[in-house]
């Protein structure tokens, strides 16, 4: 089963084209990493997969055939937005429960057992919760709904380099006792080095590689990701590059 | 929860059935529970003072309704200091009230989606598995039907607190028609409540920001009310025409205008020029020279002229109250359909 199927999918905003001619497939079980500079589609591409936008062109279904934003595609993925919003003037537990009642199901004992690891107190608004707090809470709220597909976007960018390590562990936690798929958008390309096992290139609006981690860095003869996807972004033919000490925003150039 | 629960995921079968409607019942309570107690709030107050103010006031309508002898100097003195005491309060009362419905709906509703799509919630509420288009309508209509229906049963109390003005006897009654207070009797208080309402819900969809979805909200609500009150509903029932200055009290002028003798409407500068040939006492040449005082209808109708009215008889009170409502009803209607459409089409 594939957990998002794209054929020829596209969407323009205001007369460009954020997405362009993007077909794809990622099979399920994977922990896959899209990974592209600012601007080039992930979060466009996120938004139709999980139903927050309409394609402009082509089309987009989800966990074996479900087109994207309908309910039985809804019932089985969650969603991690960038900057994990949340609404900061209810508590933790007034969002469990919010959680809950939105959705077909709910594992309170889980979301209420996790959050008591973190040391979240159930009672405090999510507005007086640290980043790394809010973000866990979030992905709490997600991970609740014992979801097939797990859509992050972004869930690195706001956080520091502790709470990126506990927000990763959790992910993959779950993707270990519950084998969820997990598909997560990202600049910071050094944190998913050990946690993705699929990789999707995305530049320009349209998808530059794709597959698994493993094959695309035989094929290659890279070492690792970062070093692959630098080496795509840096523009085609250059099959190598030193790659030490890069700052992974200027891959956004 | 039962771990068989827990376990229990969807099948490959596309046809879930839905989360419960009752389900977002707590959803919206929890959130906006604050909203509508605010609106209670302010409801409740202004009964408070209704009552506070209408009570004393009935207390001495009473009183002037059982005078005796009626039409003696003792009873007419007390009608005017009636008039003195409570008319300029309760005529205050009324021109506040007019905005009530609009501060509801701008205050209540427009915030709504306007807020989920400032703060970025919405990414989370709209990935549920509720579904976006039933949660956008299990929480614009329970929203905006409540506090329609506390609208509608404070202007029970606001007809009942205005109810010595309708009154004949009174030099300042207001015919039950008449723009100050028509849309805060029966039906179209809460009617009018409900359009800012549905207003508010697709103002915040549309603009995606609260501050200027309440103040559109208000503006687009004004706009409406202004319409209805000075364009629109004169012409509910076509009005009836007399040539009498001498209407009922109850009855809604619209217009008047004079005829000349060969039946046509005659121009405002030919009255002007007409009228002022009149004279109050009027001499009458004659042997005794006696004089004799000519009213103005008389002295109109002496030559060949007519004055004509068109106006809104107070019978049509309810039917223009239902019409109101009806076309109300219709327009918050068809603005949460267009806000839903909105929600499940042009998200992100």
């Amino acid at each position: 089963m594939n957990v998002i199927e794209a054929k020829s999918l596209g969407k323009h905003y205001r007369g460009t084209w954020a997405l362009r001619e993007c077909t794809l497939a990622i099979p399920a079980g994977h922990v896959a990493a899209l990974v592209g500079p600012n601007g080039a589609g992930k979060t466009t591409l996120l938004n139709l997969a999980v139903g927050l936008a309409a394609p402009s062109a082509g089309a987009v279904t989800v966990l074996g055939g479900r087109p994207a934003g309908s309910p039985a595609a809804l019932d089985g993925i969650a969603f991690v937005a960038q900057d994990t919003p949340v609404y900061r003037n209810l508590s933790a537990a007034d969002l469990l429960h919010l959680t809950r009642n939105l959705n077909r199901h709910f594992d309170m004992g889980y979301a209420r057992a996790r959050l008591g690891e973190l040391g979240i107190p159930l009672k405090r608004k999510a507005g007086k919760l640290s980043g790394g707090q809010q973000a866990q809470l979030a992905l709490t709220l997600a991970l609740g709904r014992r979801p097939r597909l797990l859509v992050l976007d972004e869930p690195l960018a706001n956080l520091d380099p502790v709470a990126r390590h506990d927000f990763m562990a959790t992910v993959m936690t779950a993707v270990a006792a519950d084998g969820v798929s997990v598909l997560l958008s990202s600049h910071v390309l050094a944190e998913l080095e050990r946690v993705a096992d699929y990789l999707i290139l995305l530049s320009r609006g349209q998808v530059q590689m794709a597959g698994k981690a493993g094959d695309l860095l035989a094929r290659h003869r890279m070492a690792g990701l970062e070093e692959l996807a630098l080496a795509y972004l840096r523009g085609p033919g250059v099959t190598a590059l030193s790659v030490e000490n890069d700052e992974t925003s200027e891959v956004a150039k | 929860m039962t771990a068989l629960a827990i376990s229990a995921r969807p099948g490959n079968d596309t046809a879930l059935r839905p989360v419960p409607w009752r389900r977002m019942a707590w959803v919206t309570w929890r959130q906006h529970r604050s909203t509508l107690a605010g609106v209670a709030g302010l409801l409740g107050a202004l009964a408070a003072y209704l009552l506070f103010t209408g009570l004393p006031m009935h207390h001495a309508y009473a009183a002037l309704a059982a005078c005796h002898p009626a039409g003696s100097m003792a009873c007419s003195n007390a009608i005017v200091d009636f008039d003195n005491v409570h008319w300029s309060m309760a005529e205050a009362m009324a021109v506040l009230l007019q905005v009530v419905p609009a501060l509801i709906g701008a205050f209540c509703v427009a915030p709504v989606l306007a807020r989920e799509l400032e703060t970025g919630t919405f990414r989370y509420a709209w990935t549920q598995g509720f579904g976006r288009a039933r949660w956008t309508l299990a929480k614009i209509a329970p929203l905006a039907v409540t506090v329609a229906a506390a609208a509608g049963a404070f202007s029970v109390l606001f007809s009942w607190y205005f109810a010595p003005f309708a009154d004949q006897g009174l030099q300042t009654r207001l015919p039950p028609l008449a723009p100050l207070v028509f849309d805060l009797h029966g039906v179209a208080f809460a009617a009018w409540t409900l359009a800012a309402c549905s207003i508010g819900a697709l103002a915040g969809m549309l603009i995606r920001r609260v501050v200027p979805a309440i103040a559109a909200t208000m503006a687009a609500w004004a706009g409406l009310a202004l319409a209805a009150g000075l364009f629109l509903r004169q012409h509910y029932l076509t009005p009836l025409v007399a040539h009498t200055p001498n209407l009922p009290g109850s009855a809604w002028l619209i217009s008047s205008w004079y005829t000349g003798r060969n039946g046509k409407p005659l121009s405002q500068a030919a009255i002007s020029r007409f009228l002022q040939g009149y004279h109050p006492v009027a001499q009458q040449a004659g042997p005794n020279s006696t004089r004799t005082t000519v009213d103005p209808v008389g002295y109109i109708a002496q030559h060949g002229y007519q004055y004509w009215v068109s106006y809104q008889p107070g019978s049509r009170f309810w039917p223009f109250q239902w019409i109101e409502g009806g076309y109300l009803l219709g327009l918050s209607a068809l603005l949460i359909a267009a806000t839903i459409w909105l929600v499940r089409h042009r998200a992100a």
